[in-house]
């Protein structure tokens, strides 16, 4: 396998995995929306942005 | 009148969901093999780019048109168009987004089906000893519903309709307890499965290679799916390509993100969660999909062989070749891992097609959730049944053409003019920001209203007038013909050299050629071979290529002529063969008399049965309206 291609592969799917990564953490950890919001079975959550 | 009462459990089952709903078997099948047929590695530039400026943009206007239809209490785009633009007229794109659902569905669980049946002949160890030709030949007679490979008669047609009552089972339980549960449980095996495979596949190297090959080496087609060809960027067939590929892996085009954003409220998120599902799409596509099918093939076929002969029918027609490799246990594991990953690619996009129908039916007629479902199953039986029964007649593919690829293009160029233009691009950018959980780069604003069309019509215009052979500087400096593949090369049928008449009383050669053996089964059935002598090269590492006519592209190697078999044709007991053994064919010659349908028949009769389909849903439109319109004025 050529440095190029490694280099390439390496790059590109390190940076899909990381930004795949970032915006899955945020939408774990992002508190949600005062209710009424779109979500059932979050009714009972304390902590609302 | 709605009756629509679905919601989300949560918001990781929504983004589940609709990333499930992108992830499709085109991740892990159409991405490598446009990147094999695209130059590798200078595919994946373009494939970003387009990501960029493309994908995204829709993903966002696609979310924002739905979460704003449902705050009118619509879920399905015929009546989401309606709020957003004042001209009735635009209403009717919106048809596109019911349309494409139902005929995609129809094909798709059939595709769907063959991984199912799959997964239960990788347990039962069906494939176990078979050589390449061998499975390659199950899979055929796996979708000739008059053989069975099972035992079970009529075993394609069976699994055809197991896996269409499942989806219509889990509709029918709704969008939380049926579509989100199954995203839940889906997607997460999904990508256990992709990472074990993908991780076999970059670790396989050399280890699979049969004796005397010299490319057999995963890391060979590693390298080639990565190796920067900078070159390749100036090509308009690369950039072509990669903006179908985007199309295509994150479902825009269709009118499923429109339903499931519908039932988001107006002040909850929905640029980080777009963001979320299609990143996640990419993660399938770009770092499982990449790394599973041409490193397996290429570690045991060798990288000319996948180069030739990459395709769809690989995941059915080679892989479980190569996991038999393995051993019983592996490949068992393997083949179930694959096949159980292509099905649960599978069903989390099949069960989004249903949505829309059933949004639809329940916002406007009034219809159960049952009622709904039940009658989206039976709408897509009905149209599915000619693409398991006339599979080889092309019905398939006339379906995936029409409905799975120019409606798609067609339908999001409609919605990113309304969404910017009609809508208003301001207007359009506070309600994509309302609510929003990440700020986003104000440079997407031009990106949506300028760009992002323009290159979509780039897309339609460059499919409906693609020259012969993809050959643009060919055409452009003189004979303009159009592809057969073209839209409008599709209309004229060009790919229908011979037999162009829907019966005859006798049949024409579709390749020149030399008729070798004439065989006669006891039944009376016959066999007959067309043959060509073809001119072949060995290269560097001994594989054997077909030489070009201007031998001078390959300099001082031997060439050496092989026999090689273009067409068989099978012919019935009272049909006769008119040729004989050693006689010259050209295309169009008569071979055989008696009574034959010939394969444009059904071709047609599919187009016909799409455009039936297009206008019975543009008439329940219709009804729709009128019942809106009566009501109002009651109301008044």
């Amino acid at each position: 396998m050529t440095s190029a291609a490694l280099i390439m592969m390496i790059v590109v799917q390190s940076t899909v995995t990381i930004i795949t990564g970032y915006f899955f953490y945020k939408v774990l950890t992002t508190p949600p929306k005062p209710e009424p919001d779109s979500f059932a079975e979050n009714d009972d959550v304390e902590e609302r942005q | 009148m709605s009756a629509n009462k679905e919601s989300w459990g949560t918001r990781v089952g929504l983004i589940l969901a609709m990333a499930g709903n992108a992830v499709g078997l085109g991740n892990f099948l159409r991405f490598p093999v446009e990147a094999v047929n695209n130059g590798g590695g200078a595919f994946i530039i373009p494939y970003i780019i387009c990501f960029l400026i493309m994908g995204i943009p829709l993903l966002w206007i696609e979310w924002t048109m739905g979460r704003y239809g449902g705050r009118f209490g619509n879920h399905s785009t015929p009546f989401i168009l309606d709020n957003m633009t004042r001209l009735r007229f635009w209403k009717y794109f919106g048809v596109f987004g019911i349309f494409t659902n139902i005929a995609v569905a129809a094909y798709y669980c059939y595709i769907e089906s063959w991984t199912l049946s799959y997964v239960f002949h990788s347990i039962g160890q069906t494939f176990s000893g078979m050589d390449q030709g061998q499975v390659a030949a199950f899979f055929n007679s796996y979708t000739d519903i008059g053989v069975s490979t099972t035992g079970i008669p009529y075993e394609a047609v069976i699994f055809y309709l197991i896996c269409l009552a499942l989806n219509t089972y889990i509709l029918s339980r709704g969008l939380q307890d049926g579509v989100e549960k199954v995203a839940k449980i889906g997607m997460p095996l999904l990508i256990g499965f992709g990472a074990f495979l993908a991780i076999r596949g970059l670790t396989l190297g050399d280890s699979g290679s049969p004796a005397g090959c010299e490319d057999c080496d995963s890391l060979l087609g590693v390298n080639f799916l990565w190796e920067p060809q900078f070159d390749s960027l100036t090509n308009p067939k690369v950039w072509l390509a990669a903006a179908g590929q985007i199309f295509f892996t994150l479902s825009v085009g269709m009118g499923t993100i429109h339903c499931y954003s519908s039932y988001v409220r107006k002040n909850d998120d929905i640029a980080l969660n777009a963001m979320s599902a299609g990143w996640m799409n990419g993660f399938v596509e770009i770092v499982l999909g990449a790394s599973i099918v041409i490193p397996i093939a290429v570690g045991y076929l060798g990288l000319d062989w996948v180069k030739e002969n990459a395709g769809f029918a690989m995941a059915f027609q080679t892989m479980p070749y190569l996991f038999d490799q393995w051993g019983p246990l592996l490949s068992t594991i393997a083949g179930v891992a694959w096949f159980g990953l292509l099905f649960f690619a599978g069903i989390t996009s099949s069960l989004a097609m249903g949505t829309p129908w059933m949004g639809f039916m329940s916002d406007e007629f009034g219809w159960t959730r049952n009622k709904s479902a039940w009658s989206f199953g039976s709408l897509v039986l009905l149209l599915g049944l000619p693409t398991v029964y006339f599979y080889e007649q092309g019905v398939l593919g006339e379906y995936d053409y029409w409905a799975g690829t120019v409606s798609l293009v067609i339908f999001a160029l409609a919605e990113s003019i309304i969404f910017s233009w009609r809508f208003g691009i301001n207007k359009g950018w506070d309600e994509l920001n309302r609510g929003s959980d990440i700020t986003l780069p104000i440079i997407f604003k031009p990106i949506i209203k300028f760009v992002t069309p323009f290159v979509i019509l780039v897309v339609f215009v460059a499919s409906l007038i693609q020259p012969l052979n993809n050959d643009w500087k060919g055409a452009i400096s003189g004979n303009w013909e159009f592809d057969p593949s073209s839209i409008i090369g599709k209309i004229q049928n060009k790919a229908f050299i011979a037999n162009r008449s829907y019966f005859a009383d006798f049949f024409e050669s579709e390749v020149a050629g030399t008729v070798a053996a004439i065989t006669e089964e006891p039944t009376g059935e016959k066999t007959m071979e067309i043959v060509k002598t073809i001119s072949y090269y060995r290269n560097e590492v001994n594989r054997i290529k077909p030489a070009p006519v201007d031998k001078s592209l390959i300099g001082n190697l031997n060439t050496f002529d092989s026999l090689t078999v273009l067409q068989t044709y099978t012919f019935e007991e009272d049909q006769r063969i008119i040729v004989q053994e050693g006689d010259s064919v050209n295309v169009s010659d008569k071979i055989a008399t008696g009574s034959f349908v010939n394969n444009i028949l059904y071709v047609d009769a599919s187009r016909l049965l799409l455009v039936g389909l297009f206008l019975f849903i543009c008439f329940l439109v219709y009804t729709a309206t009128s019942l809106r319109e009566k009501s109002e004025r009651e109301k008044l």
